[in-house]
């Protein structure tokens, strides 16, 4: 059961709590049980046991039915609060494991995630690679995923690691977690998505250090590149497809995507909203150039960056 | 016009080809509910019966008959659902080592999202509106509904909603969406067919009718309970019926609401919950739950009444706490509306969001763990009869606590992060519908039977049928429990890991269990009918009840109450036995009554073209079919012929049959 015997912190801390609140809630259901047992056998009609047809009303016992599953909320409400906050999956992770906090300067592997029909595209900014349906990453480095999806809604989900976060068209969830043990875990969709859905899976590979560098330098060796053509072929609608390796990717493909601006001429969505912020929403309407010349035009980003200026503490784009 | 054009015009999107002839278990379901079919219409007209059941029933606006009528529409429905689940059940047994299984993806799509859709809609919704629709005028001591032909109204849409959906099996297709049919998936871009279409315009007449009636039994509690009757010496079984027509006049505007917006995506390219044109799907999630999660305590909460009843009635005690039962029905009423986005933790909400549904979800655990206790608590001391309505709330008791324990653990948003999804919570929801609702309602069908039909039913099936649904329900969801544990996620039409086959295996053969439990409930009907002389109850009492129902013939005759009954005590009519009750045997009054009238199922029937219509985008039908229903509409509003008084003397004859009954029985 993997869910009982996770490989990553985070899901470590998610198995402990299902005990812990399994444990808290036994307290009350198992009474009840045998209770209800016990009553069934002991009242039946031909045992002759003590019968008072009138009783109906006990203050005390009126007070232990309603105060003893409210003690059990409080302190399970307790522990819903906290563990809720320290488990937040847009909150940076303050530790490896139980035992090893996260050392100084330490940065997350950031990794961005697109939900396609019915396969799973990752990229890898920071090494400029991309890849289909494989996922790596070291162990013991925290992991920054930024998730989005193409059109239908799914669910990302690899049980060994972490709890799983939607992916939605347009907007961006996230998920930080850590892998403590190498090997090859399962990943997948857990929000059904149509006629593929079921072949919708991934093999997750958390690997040492060494290996990690090896396993990117063999996605690099690759002959293909992810260009918006590749892309435009890889977004159709397709079943158990192969994993693949980009050896790079376009500039700004994955916010591109994110911000729903893939073809030349859309207006992306940071862009329209953070001009709207700015209280200016036809300037780009009104902007003649392209967005390859807006981009380059330094004024501009400026003036955009100081809207968006921290994109990672929003919680959703589109909100 | 060119031709094309007018078969467009006439027919939309309908073809040869929408006929699913190339599915063969299609093909043979169509084939044995024809020869079904044609059996049942020939013996209706061989008895020459269409007439009696025009007049005494399809038209009747009797509380008592419409009731019976919603039980067997819900009793049909629950066969087409089951049929659906055990398909699954197969499919996923099956379907392992690179074998598809027998169902392809568009096919099991289709089956899941309409167990779902059925079960919710089209089996628990009647069932439970049918046994508020008999139960609560009796206990209130009314003679009626406080709107006999809406009632009548909101019965032939629910079943017309329940048609469009049986024909979208032979005629195109059923949405492949799950159950709650979330966008973009549902949009016309990933699904344009008619599935989807299907869908919305069922629901959408299906929820006329629910609200109707809703509205209508909101009404009769309030306004119409015997004089005495204050809210607080009401049954709790009406207790509960009355927060729950709360929840549905509340909530199903709601789902009304953001159908009709999904239809205007789909139809006339509105962009509420598409990807772009500033569209957004969270909107649909958050709006189709503020209606779903009220909707479980819908279910639910008379579920929760009719166990009340059970248990007193055969523990031959009083309730214990009504005060505090009535509460925790109250509290859950509001909490209900609190909790919805405990159905989407994993959207990104903010963790200050995540605890606060959490938490709420979690309180609501109080009350209902206060009910729990309150069953028990009446069983103390009491003098239990295990008879098989007592069964099933046993059951019950013990099979919902675990059920609610898991819930509560899926409330906690990090646990929900890995359960959410998963086969756990497919067993958890399982567990509290089929061990809640599901045996609540065989223990309110086997409690008020005798009551609607004279005799009892048959108890050796009757514990047959506790017995498979009981064994069966734990070995086909247990193993779903651990499924879930193992990281398997719901709605998979197949898996590479052949460690899993085993409790797929075992989850199979617990539907197979409960499959024997379905058909032993249908033996013990036709046993019953057999044996009716044997089970016979001529007191119109025969459980020693406490409330009013009980004091009327089994059945009850057409106007209820020849006297309206005087309320004294909380349990009025055990009170009533208590004081030596005389029943008046003279001085009756003629009593006024409403009159049948065929409205409403012609109304409904015009529905469920126009509602053909608009998912085929048969435009030239929709047109004549809704100027017809408008004008059916506004001409039954001339009806003036609605009421009639039956005579002194036609009271004082049945009354007189009911004497002799009663000294016979004695």
């Amino acid at each position: 059961m993997v869910l009982m015997s996770p490989s990553g912190d985070i899901a470590v801390q998610q198995r402990d709590l299902i005990l812990w609140s399994t444990f808290l809630m036994l307290l009350v259901i198992v009474p009840v049980i045998i209770l209800t047992l016990v009553f069934a056998i002991r009242y039946r009609a031909g045992n002759d046991a003590t019968y008072k047809p009138d009783w109906d009303h006990s203050t005390v016992l009126e007070l232990v039915i309603w105060g003893a599953p409210l003690l059990i909320i409080i302190a399970l409400g307790a522990m819903t609060w906290v563990s809720t906050h320290k488990l937040d999956p847009y909150r940076p992770l303050e530790r490896i494991d139980a035992g090893r906090p996260l050392p100084e300067g330490v940065e997350p592997l950031v990794i961005e995630v697109v939900s396609l029909d019915w396969k799973w595209l990752f990229f890898y900014p920071e090494q400029g690679i991309a890849t289909v349906n494989e996922l790596a990453a070291p162990v013991d480095r925290p992991i920054r995923f930024k998730i989005t999806s193409d059109r239908v809604m799914n669910s990302f989900f690899i049980p060994a690691l972490a709890g799983q976060i939607y992916s939605m068209a347009g907007m961006e969830t996230k998920l930080h977690a850590v892998i403590n043990e190498p090997g090859v875990y399962d990943g997948f969709s857990a929000n059904y998505s149509g006629a593929g859905f079921s072949q919708m899976r991934f093999k997750f590979h958390g690997l040492s250090d060494a290996d990690f560098d090896a396993w990117v330098a063999e996605v690099k060796s690759s002959d293909e590149a992810l260009s918006r053509a590749e892309y435009r072929e890889l977004e159709q609608p397709s079943e158990n497809h192969p994993v693949t390796y980009y050896a790079s990717a376009d500039d700004n493909l994955y916010h591109d995507i994110l911000n729903r601006c893939l073809n030349e001429g859309d207006v992306c969505m940071d862009e329209m909203m953070a001009f709207t912020e700015l209280g200016m929403p036809m300037c780009i309407a009104g902007d003649p150039r392209d967005r390859k010349a807006r981009r380059e035009d330094n004024e501009l980003r400026e003036l955009l960056d100081l809207t968006m200026a921290d994109d990672s503490d929003r919680r959703s784009l589109n909100q | 016009m060119s031709e094309l054009d007018l078969t467009k015009l006439i027919f939309g999107r309908l073809s040869w080809e929408s006929i699913p002839l190339h599915d063969p278990i299609l093909i043979g379901t169509f084939i044995m509910v024809a020869i079904g079919g044609t059996a049942v219409f020939g013996f209706i007209t061989y008895k020459k019966a269409w007439g009696y059941l025009w007049h005494e029933w399809f038209t009747s606006i009797d509380h008592k008959k419409i009731g019976i009528m919603y039980m067997v529409l819900g009793l049909v429905m629950l066969l087409r659902g089951f049929a659906d689940a055990i398909m699954m059940r197969i499919q996923q047994a099956w379907a392992f080592g690179g074998s598809e299984g027998y169902l392809p993806p568009e096919h099991y799509d289709q089956i899941f999202t309409a167990h779902g859709v059925i079960m919710i809609f089209f089996v628990a919704m009647p069932l439970i509106t049918g046994v508020m629709n008999y139960v609560v005028p009796l206990q209130i001591g009314a003679r009626d509904v406080a709107f006999p032909f809406l009632n009548n109204f909101s019965f032939w849409m629910t079943t017309a909603g329940a048609v469009l959906v049986m024909v979208s099996l032979f005629i195109g297709e059923f949405a492949k969406t799950g159950w709650l049919a979330y966008p973009p998936l549902s949009g016309i871009i990933k699904s344009p067919g008619v599935g989807v279409d299907y869908y919305i315009w069922a629901l959408q007449i299906a929820g006329v009718g629910t609200l109707l009636s809703g509205v209508n039994l909101l009404v009769t509690i309030v306004k119409m309970r015997a004089p005495g009757m204050s809210l607080m010496r009401m049954p709790v079984f009406t207790w509960t019926a009355l927060c729950t027509n709360v929840l549905i006049v509340a909530a199903f505007p709601v789902l009304t609401a953001v159908l009709a917006l999904l239809a205007l995506d789909r139809y006339a390219d509105f962009a509420f919950f598409t990807t772009d044109l500033g569209g957004n799907v969270m909107m649909y999630i958050n709006l189709i739950w503020i209606w779903g999660h009220p909707e479980v305590y819908i279910l639910i909460l008379p579920a929760f009444g009719i166990f009340s009843e059970v248990v007193s009635t055969f523990s031959r005690k009083r309730l214990f706490g009504y005060a505090s039962m009535v509460y925790a029905t109250v509290v859950i009423t509001v909490l209900s509306y609190l909790v919805w986005l405990h159905h989407f933790f994993t959207m990104g909400s903010g963790p200050t969001v995540n605890s606060f549904f959490g938490i709420t979800t979690m309180i609501i655990s109080i009350p209902t763990g206060a009910k729990v206790f309150n069953w028990l608590f009446t069983m103390y001391r009491g003098r239990i009869e295990f008879d098989v309505p007592m069964l099933w709330t046993v059951g019950f008791i013990i099979t919902f606590v675990i059920g609610g324990m898991t819930g509560v653990l899926l409330a906690v948003p990090p646990a929900d992060f890995v359960l959410h999804n998963s086969l756990f919570l497919v067993a958890h929801f399982h567990n509290v519908i089929i061990g809640g609702v599901l045996f609540g309602l065989f223990a309110g069908i086997t409690y008020w039977y005798p009551k609607a039909f004279g005799y009892k039913l048959d108890p050796f099936w009757g514990k047959m049928s506790f017995w498979f649904w009981t064994i069966g329900f734990y070995f086909a969801f247990m193993p779903l429990y651990v499924l879930g544990l193992m990281g398997v996620t719901r709605r998979m039409n197949k898996f590479d890991d052949p460690s899993l086959q085993i409790w797929f295996v075992i989850a199979a053969f617990g539907a197979i269990l409960i499959a024997i439990g379905i058909a032993s409930f249908l033996i013990q009907l036709y046993v019953s009918y057999r044996r009716r002389d044997e089970l016979r109850d001529d007191s119109g009492d025969p459980w020693h009840g406490r409330t009013l129902e009980w004091s009327t013939s089994s059945p009850p005759p057409y106007y209820n109450f020849a006297f309206t009954p005087r309320v004294h005590d909380l349990d009025a009519w055990w009170q009533m036995k208590e004081h030596g009750y005389q029943r008046p045997t003279s001085g009756f009054l003629p009593i006024h009554m409403p009159k049948n009238t065929g409205a409403g199922i012609i109304l409904a029937g015009i529905s469920t073209v126009l509602g053909f219509a608009l998912i085929w985008h048969m435009w030239l039908l929709a047109g004549v079919s809704f100027f017809a229903l408008l004008a059916v509409a506004i001409g039954h509003t001339f009806n003036y012929d609605r009421d009639y008084h039956i005579p002194a003397d036609e009271v004082a004859g049945i009354e007189a049959e009911r004497t002799r009954m009663l000294a016979n029985h004695v």
